[in-house]
């Protein structure tokens, strides 16, 4: 392991605002569902819930702002922007290389490097995800924060519920993304290296 | 000739009848009870000293004779139910010993009242908070005034209307302390402070019955009989405002706002401990996130083996 190349990847300000965005998302997640199953388990009664998915969304809202800005600042924006060339065939060919490839012994097709930190199905569902979906849960939260900011009545349902279909509906599948999210991060030189990279800031090829 | 004997006697015994119920209500001096019963005042001869004395009557012995009038017992006198002797003043003292007639001994197992189902009715009402602390003396006349009654929920289309009738039925005595203490014992709680948790509390009085809430609803009957104790009260928004989603929508945005313009302030904003339900409203979203769930969660584990094992 230790002659493997390794590539300074993660930048500190990248891992605290990943740090405190993975665990703002989980409380969110396990909150959210608490309050979507009314469940009022002692573990976390019900008013808690509440509260604490109002104040982690404030949170996850702040460290989405540091986010978006560290990636216009900084080079790492870059990694985001989805080319026109290969738009479908790209995704697909990875696609192809995790359900059979990987199974028989083929090389990844686009190994990763300083220029490319994520394959290109990765960067579909970080772009669909960070550009998104999260913007979508934090406007639909904010709206039913403030409720007198959404119409009243829209194709003749209110507006408000439609509001919290849409902020429910994009924060599962927020937690579809999650899982799937860690599942791939133990795809590595080791199941648990990607996981020690995220700290590190360094990824082995 | 005997049938038109019978026939005059009927007539006769109609218009006495009718003639009877005038002078009850209707010219209350007339009546021998009402005219001291009707007035805050009432006049007698003592004999003792040998004059006449005038002297105040028992507010709760004092009756209204235009709601009388139009009570669903207007055509019964006062001595049909009450003793014969109250004819003669001063009362026998013995008397208020005698038990009264109850609403069953003349409702109970008749096919003819069978409809306001007054048996089942007394069944609930012995299960009822009442009951238990105040046992056979909670008679129905502590809520339905026998001297006064009218059926409004049945006969009325003006929800608002009925919902009053019923509340004041409630309030004559948790909204008066004495009547409240000779049930209970103690004083009576200040209605709007222990439902100082309930949003809009005057819209929900004015527009909601107390039994709405606070007792066990069984379909079988208009209104419920059984009075449930305080800690069984309805008190979750959710258990009314769910059926409809705009009622729910409204519910929502009336809490969030209501406690932004009481306390001000952007931590009230995230305090704020209500809450909207989403995904899951939806049968269809709800099912369709389960299936999602469990697709990916197996497509998870098959890769996963597949690692394990064709690697």
């Amino acid at each position: 392991m230790g002659t493997t190349e390794k590539i300074y990847f993660y930048p500190v300000w990248l891992r605290i605002w990943h740090g405190i965005n993975a665990l703002g998302i989980i409380i969110l997640i396990i909150t959210g569902i608490s309050m979507q199953s009314s469940l009022d388990s002692p573990l976390i009664g019900f008013s808690l819930a509440v509260n604490l998915h109002n104040i982690t969304g404030i949170v996850i809202l702040l460290s989405y702002l540091f986010f978006f800005i560290g990636n216009i600042v900084t080079k790492n924006g870059k990694y985001y922007l989805i080319k026109a060339k290969g738009f479908f065939q790209n995704p697909i060919k990875q696609s192809v290389y995790y359900a059979w490839g990987m199974f028989h012994g083929s090389k990844p097709p686009f190994p990763l490097s300083q220029k490319r930190k994520f394959n290109p199905l990765q960067k579909y569902f970080y772009v669909l995800v960070m550009y998104i979906a999260v913007p979508i849960v934090i406007i639909t939260g904010i709206a039913l924060l403030f409720p007198e900011l959404i119409i009243e009545e829209a194709y003749g349902f209110s507006g408000l519920f439609l509001t919290a279909i849409l902020h429910s509906a994009v924060g599962f599948f927020i937690s579809i993304f999650l899982i799937i999210h860690i599942y791939m991060s133990s795809i590595g030189k080791s199941p648990f290296d990607n996981f020690k990279s995220i700290i590190s800031g360094w990824h082995h090829l | 000739m005997n049938s038109r004997l019978i026939l005059i006697f009927s007539i006769l015994f109609f218009f006495c009848s009718l003639i009877t119920n005038a002078q009850s209500y209707e010219n209350a001096r007339q009546h021998q009870c009402l005219k001291c019963h009707s007035n805050q005042t009432y006049t007698f001869l003592n004999t003792v000293k040998g004059k006449e004395e005038k002297r105040l009557m028992n507010p709760y012995f004092i009756l209204d004779t235009v709601a009388m009038t139009n009570g669903v017992h207007k055509q019964f006198d006062c001595t049909d139910c009450h003793s014969s002797e109250y004819a003669t003043y001063p009362h026998n003292g013995n008397l208020k010993l005698e038990p009264l007639s109850t609403c069953l001994d003349c409702h109970g197992g008749d096919e003819s009242f069978a409809k306001y189902k007054f048996d089942q009715i007394q069944e609930e009402v012995n299960k009822s908070v009442h009951y238990k602390v105040y046992g056979e003396n909670f008679g129905c006349s502590k809520c339905h005034s026998q001297h006064t009654y009218v059926t409004t929920a049945r006969n009325s289309d003006n929800v608002l209307e009925i919902v009053d009738n019923d509340n004041k039925m409630c309030l004559s005595c948790h909204n008066d302390m004495k009547k409240y203490k000779l049930v209970s014992g103690h004083e009576n709680p200040k209605l709007v402070e222990v439902h100082d948790w309930l949003p809009n509390q005057e819209l929900h009085f004015r527009h909601v019955r107390c039994v709405e809430c606070h007792t066990e609803v069984i379909d079988s009957l208009m209104v419920s009989h059984n009075i449930l104790g305080k800690d069984h009260a309805v008190k979750k928004c959710v258990e009314c405002h769910t059926a409809n989603s705009r009622l729910k929508a409204s519910l929502y945005k009336y809490e969030n706002l209501q406690k932004r313009s009481e306390k001000g302030g952007i931590h009230i904003v995230l305090s704020n401990s209500s809450y909207m339900i989403g995904t899951h409203q939806s049968p269809l979203l709800k099912l369709l996130s389960f299936l999602i769930f469990f697709a990916v969660l197996s497509g998870i584990i098959i890769h996963l083996l597949f690692r394990i094992f064709k690697k």
